[in-house]
């Protein structure tokens, strides 16, 4: 059984949404990172790009798996976690303390839309 | 036989050397005439190692491999047939080894004409009317075949079309073949067992369609009943049909694809006629066409002119080039000696001699493995696993397990259209002996897994290395010498 | 049914037929539409026995004409030592598939991460991949590879100076890709810098693409370069003969980010254009947009040390249409060659070569601008074993007449410009006897 925390918001793509702001952080779930296995590499975006809601803005890479990272949300990335180039496992030991990337909101509305840990629980059962 | 894995640059020895030259009677310190700035600073750090240290280092590294002289190979899409050994013979023969690329053509006509006539004996085997023997792989002929599709339409002002229709079910070398084109991928679906669906494929169809790339047998070996249907659809909305030679085997002798209507294919050398895989290549992908569409094929061709004598000539309206010079020229002589030596007689049974020892396995088999789509295949089938699901013992672990019993694996996890995916092809080359030899160590493998499941899961043991981490390899990779130096 | 490569006898025959449960081979093409079923011959000729083998390419062989090559453009008649082609008939390496399963495959993985070793070495560079088809395809995905890791730059600068056969395949690669590629032209025989740096100023150029030696043999001055190209928030890629890199400054050197090339001077017979191989070597920085096959080393179950494909995972067989490249190969049987050879060869051995190679071009040279009959094409341009002369002769009569000698002499580049290359296989006689040829008319 996955954990899912109660104060994210998430997507059905499997990544998790932290709004303080008009800053989002973002990652991926815990149910994602068992699906994909160890985690060697992450794909991650540059400061200053600007990330789509829908879009992909990464990928995260096991051995023989890549699966592509799509934002939850739309805006200018201002930040990374630069601590995933060297040691990308992290995700594997936890995926919620180990964040992606941080967006400046262009439309703080999006992250309205997305499902509470409620839903989002229930989307991984089925 | 003991444990040998050092590296050739290990048993270097400062001083040592592994050939000798001619006296060099000029001595002109000709080197000495560039200036340093040109020149580089420090000596490569290249293994300093006698004649006879380099032929027992490789030799041992050849006794740590399993070809299909060592044993049956059947994986699935590979085509893993016999490489007969007098094509190698005729490969290496200096009349042809010795032939520099832009000689005048007047001194390699013989060359040419092994060129040529190759061209045609593919094109009478593919129902097409012209084939470019210049692409160097399979994945290389797709993108030229799409390259022509794509050549096609612009020449005739038809520049809407950059999209290509490619089945969920397709090698990975198509899309990505399509990606390279600049073609945009659309995906069509395919029914449970696996043919394309031709409902979900209709509303696809429109003008900005290039054509659609398909394989026939598909990926699951199934022929593709609805082809004639697939192709007037396809044709009638002004895109042209490409084919997947991938799995060509199985139709030789049988079905011609220029008959199912395709308009451009390619053809792997190194699957169907016969040449080696070679750890990976050198491959060669022929592109062939049908009538109308022989002048885009790339540069150069080879022509033939009224006096019958054979010529090289770039061609106008050609996509261009896609290989430095006439593409793997030393392969092509192989898969020239392996058609003579079938002829038309022999050649017509390496379809159907493949279909046989296919089914053959597949009904042998499927008491104990899951079969997900009934009735008869072509070349290859695919499994969905172990029929029993309880023991927890994977498609990897029975892979892992035929290792030990000295066969190599199928293509596990390939089609996708299945979570435990295990593709056998056996080809036309095994005795009906090594097939039966075959089954019992599935059925044995299958027996381990329901009384011993962790012995199949601990497998390979008798391997000479065993499970690999390849988690540390990918994470932190370490793909040189020195960087293995650098790392301990 | 049965022939020496198909076992089937009618017994076998029945016997499948009879587990498989239909009555005869026609059913097993039942589904097939009847129109499609050939019935005809193919237009190919009847059987050939091994004996009947031999003479049909022995005398396809005869209307061959074996020469002394003095012929390079890219390609070049250089030693292969006997040792080679027997370790490669060794047929647990060539009739290998691909190592996907690496506890049987540790040969070619072990190969392969020598092989990579060597050509890192060479060109200085940090990473190899485990080889591409050619040097023209590996210079074509060098340029896409440039783009990607550029991101949102979409243009790549080529010189002129590179081969025309090279750059024909790029254009073909660039251009349906939609890569934007522009030619660097070239002044005097070598890359008109002044010319790069106006189109770099422009700000949208991912890479730029710069060959040594160049087409025209000569060895270009970089000095800087790299620098101003990195300013330009571009990559540098140069390509390389690796052999040549034995002694000449090195892609590393020069600081570019990538090198790529042909393998076919490690030794590998000219065999009419192919099989050889591409190389491409690169940065750390860059590994990840490398396309093609990449081994690296790693341990086993038991802590022994093993070699294993590895960076899968952004290959076309996982990624598809968002992989890089759609190479699903490499030309690893050639990358065995390039590996037996630099063994063999070594440190000093290759230095040896060029040496060689230099003194004879560089004889052959003189002897020709001595004569009166030839100019130098670049006078006091730096060469190794290839260099351009001008002559008013008639270079197409004049070759004539050296093939009829048995002497592939140099490539006519037009307007009385004429190419000639010179390996550490040509001997001193062999030189004087083309020379003596060249300057008599």
């Amino acid at each position: 059984m996955s954990k899912v925390l109660d104060n994210l918001r998430y997507a059905d793509s499997h990544e998790w949404v932290l709004v303080e702001g008009d800053i989002a952080t973002v990652g991926i779930t815990d149910y994602a990172q068992h699906a994909l296995g160890n985690i060697v590499y992450v794909d991650m975006p540059e400061i200053g790009d600007e990330v789509v809601a829908g879009e992909e803005f990464g990928a995260v890479e096991s051995v023989k798996a890549a699966s592509d990272l799509i934002s939850p949300v739309s805006g200018e990335v201002v930040e990374i976690n630069e601590a995933l180039e060297d040691a990308p496992e992290l995700i594997n030991e936890d995926a919620f303390a180990n964040w992606i990337m941080k967006v400046k909101l262009s439309d703080a509305a999006e992250a309205d839309a997305l499902l509470d840990a409620a839903a989002y629980a229930k989307l991984c059962e089925e | 036989m003991k444990y040998y894995d050092k590296l050739i640059f290990e048993l270097s020895h400062s001083g040592r050397k592994g050939y000798e030259l001619p006296a060099n009677k000029i001595a002109g310190h000709a080197l000495e005439s560039i200036p340093e700035s040109l020149r580089r600073s420090v000596p490569a750090e290249l293994p300093e190692v006698s004649e006879p240290d380099v032929v027992r280092h490789y030799t041992n590294l050849s006794s740590k491999n399993f070809g299909v002289d060592t044993g049956f190979y059947p994986l699935g899409s590979c085509t893993m047939k016999y490489n007969p050994k007098i094509n190698e013979e005729i490969a290496q023969l200096p009349a042809f080894a010795s032939l520099h690329p832009l000689q005048d053509s007047d001194t390699v006509q013989g060359a040419l004409e092994v060129y040529y006539n190759l061209q045609q004996a593919l094109a009478s085997i593919a129902g097409l009317s012209e084939f470019t023997l210049n692409p160097y792989a399979g994945a290389h002929g797709e993108l030229t075949g799409l390259l022509v599709m794509r050549t096609y339409h612009e020449k005739r002002g038809d520049t809407k079309r950059r999209k290509v229709i490619v089945p969920d079910s397709a090698h990975g070398t198509n899309p990505a073949s399509a990606m390279v084109a600049g073609l945009d991928v659309v995906e069509v679906k395919s029914k449970p067992n696996g043919s394309i669906d031709v409902e979900d494929l209709k509303p696809l169809l429109n003008d900005e369609i290039a054509g659609i790339m398909m394989t026939n047998p598909n990926t699951l070996g199934m022929f593709e009943t609805e082809i004639m249907e697939i192709a007037d659809l396809v044709h009638k909305a002004g895109g042209l049909l490409y084919y997947d030679g991938a799995n060509l085997n199985p139709l030789l002798g049988r079905v011609r694809p220029g008959d199912m209507g395709f308009d451009i294919m390619h053809i792997n050398l190194h699957k169907t006629f016969s040449t080696p895989h070679g750890g990976g290549g050198p491959g060669s992908g022929p592109v062939g066409v049908r009538k109308g569409l022989e002048e885009y094929l790339p540069n150069p061709h080879v022509r033939k002119d009224a006096d019958g004598r054979f010529y090289v000539d770039f061609g106008k309206d050609s996509l261009g080039s896609v290989s430095t010079f006439l593409g793997n020229f030393g392969v092509m002589l192989k898969a020239y000696a392996y058609i003579l030596t079938l002829g038309k007689e022999n050649i017509r049974n390496v379809g159907p001699m493949a279909t046989l020892n296919a089914n053959y396995i597949k009904e042998s088999l499927k008491d104990d493995y899951l079969l997900p789509i009934e009735g008869v295949c072509k070349h290859e089938f695919v499994f969905d696993g172990l029929k029993d699901k309880s023991t927890g013992v994977t498609t990897l672990n029975v892979a892992k397990r035929l290792l030990d019993y000295g066969f190599h694996a199928p293509t596990i996890y390939f089609p996708l259209l299945f979570h435990e995916s295990m593709m056998i092809e056996p080809t036309e080359t095994e005795s009906l002996e090594t097939l039966d030899e075959f089954i019992d160590v599935m059925h044995k493998v299958a027996r381990e897994a329901a009384e011993n499941p962790d012995l199949v899961k601990e497998a390979p043991v008798t391997t000479l290395v065993r499970k690999l981490d390849e988690t540390t390899a990918a994470k932190h990779p370490v793909l040189t010498y020195k960087a293995m130096l650098a790392n301990d | 049914m049965s022939n020496k490569f198909i076992p089937h006898t009618p017994d076998d025959i029945a016997r499948m037929l009879e587990r498989i449960g239909v009555k005869s081979i026609d059913d097993l093409y039942a589904e097939v539409p009847a129109e499609v079923i050939f019935k005809e011959d193919y237009n190919i000729p009847s059987a050939m026995s091994e004996l009947e083998i031999r003479d049909f390419f022995s005398k396809l062989g005869d209307k061959n004409k074996q020469l002394t090559i003095f012929a390079g453009g890219g390609v070049y008649d250089h030693y292969s030592p006997s040792v080679i082609s027997h370790l490669l008939a060794r047929s647990e390496f060539y009739t290998a598939y691909t190592p996907y399963q690496p506890e049987i495959s540790q040969g070619t993985l072990q190969y392969i991460f020598e092989y990579q070793s060597m050509i890192a070495e060479l060109t200085g560079m940090e990473c190899s991949n485990a080889s591409m088809y050619d040097g023209a395809t590996a210079t074509a995905e060098t340029a896409f590879m440039m783009v990607a890791s550029a991101r949102k730059k979409n243009r790549v600068l080529i010189s002129s100076t590179l081969s025309d056969r090279v750059v024909a395949v790029v254009k073909t690669y660039t251009r349906f890709h939609g890569v934007d590629l522009d030619i660097i032209p070239e002044k005097d025989g070598v890359t008109d810098l002044d010319a790069l740096r106006k189109l770099l100023e422009k700000g949208d150029v991912a890479g730029v693409i710069l060959p040594t030696p160049n087409k025209y043999g000569i060895i270009e001055d970089f000095s800087g370069i790299a620098d101003e190209v990195h300013a330009a928030k571009a990559l540098l890629a140069i390509n390389a003969d690796p052999s040549a890199l034995a002694v000449l400054r090195t892609p590393a050197e020069w600081g570019a980010d990538i090198a790529c090339g042909d393998g076919q001077t490690l030794g590998m017979p000219l065999s009419f254009g192919g099989p050889y191989l591409g190389y491409i070597a690169c940065s750390k920085a860059q590994l990840r947009k490398m396309p093609g096959r990449v081994v690296g080393v790693t341990t086993d179950a038991d802590g022994k040390r093993a070699y294993v494909l590895t960076l899968q995972a952004r290959e076309q067989h996982i990624r598809r249409e968002k992989a890089t490249s759609n190479i699903c190969s490499n030309q690893s049987l050639m990358a065995l060659y390039a590996t037996v050879y630099v063994a063999l060869m070594g440190r000093k051995g290759l230095v040896e070569v060029n040496e060689m190679s230099a003194d004879g071009a560089h004889y052959l040279f003189d002897k020709l601008t001595a004569s009166g009959k030839y100019t130098p094409a670049f006078p006091g341009k730096p060469f190794l074993k290839e260099f351009v002369v001008h002559t008013e002769l008639d270079i197409k009569a004049l070759n004539k007449r050296l093939a009829d000698n048995g002497i592939m002499g140099g490539i006519d580049l037009g307007d009385g410009n004429l190419m000639l290359a010179v390996t550490e296989k040509r001997s001193l006689e062999e030189i004087d006897r083309l020379i003596k040829l060249m300057t008599e008319a």
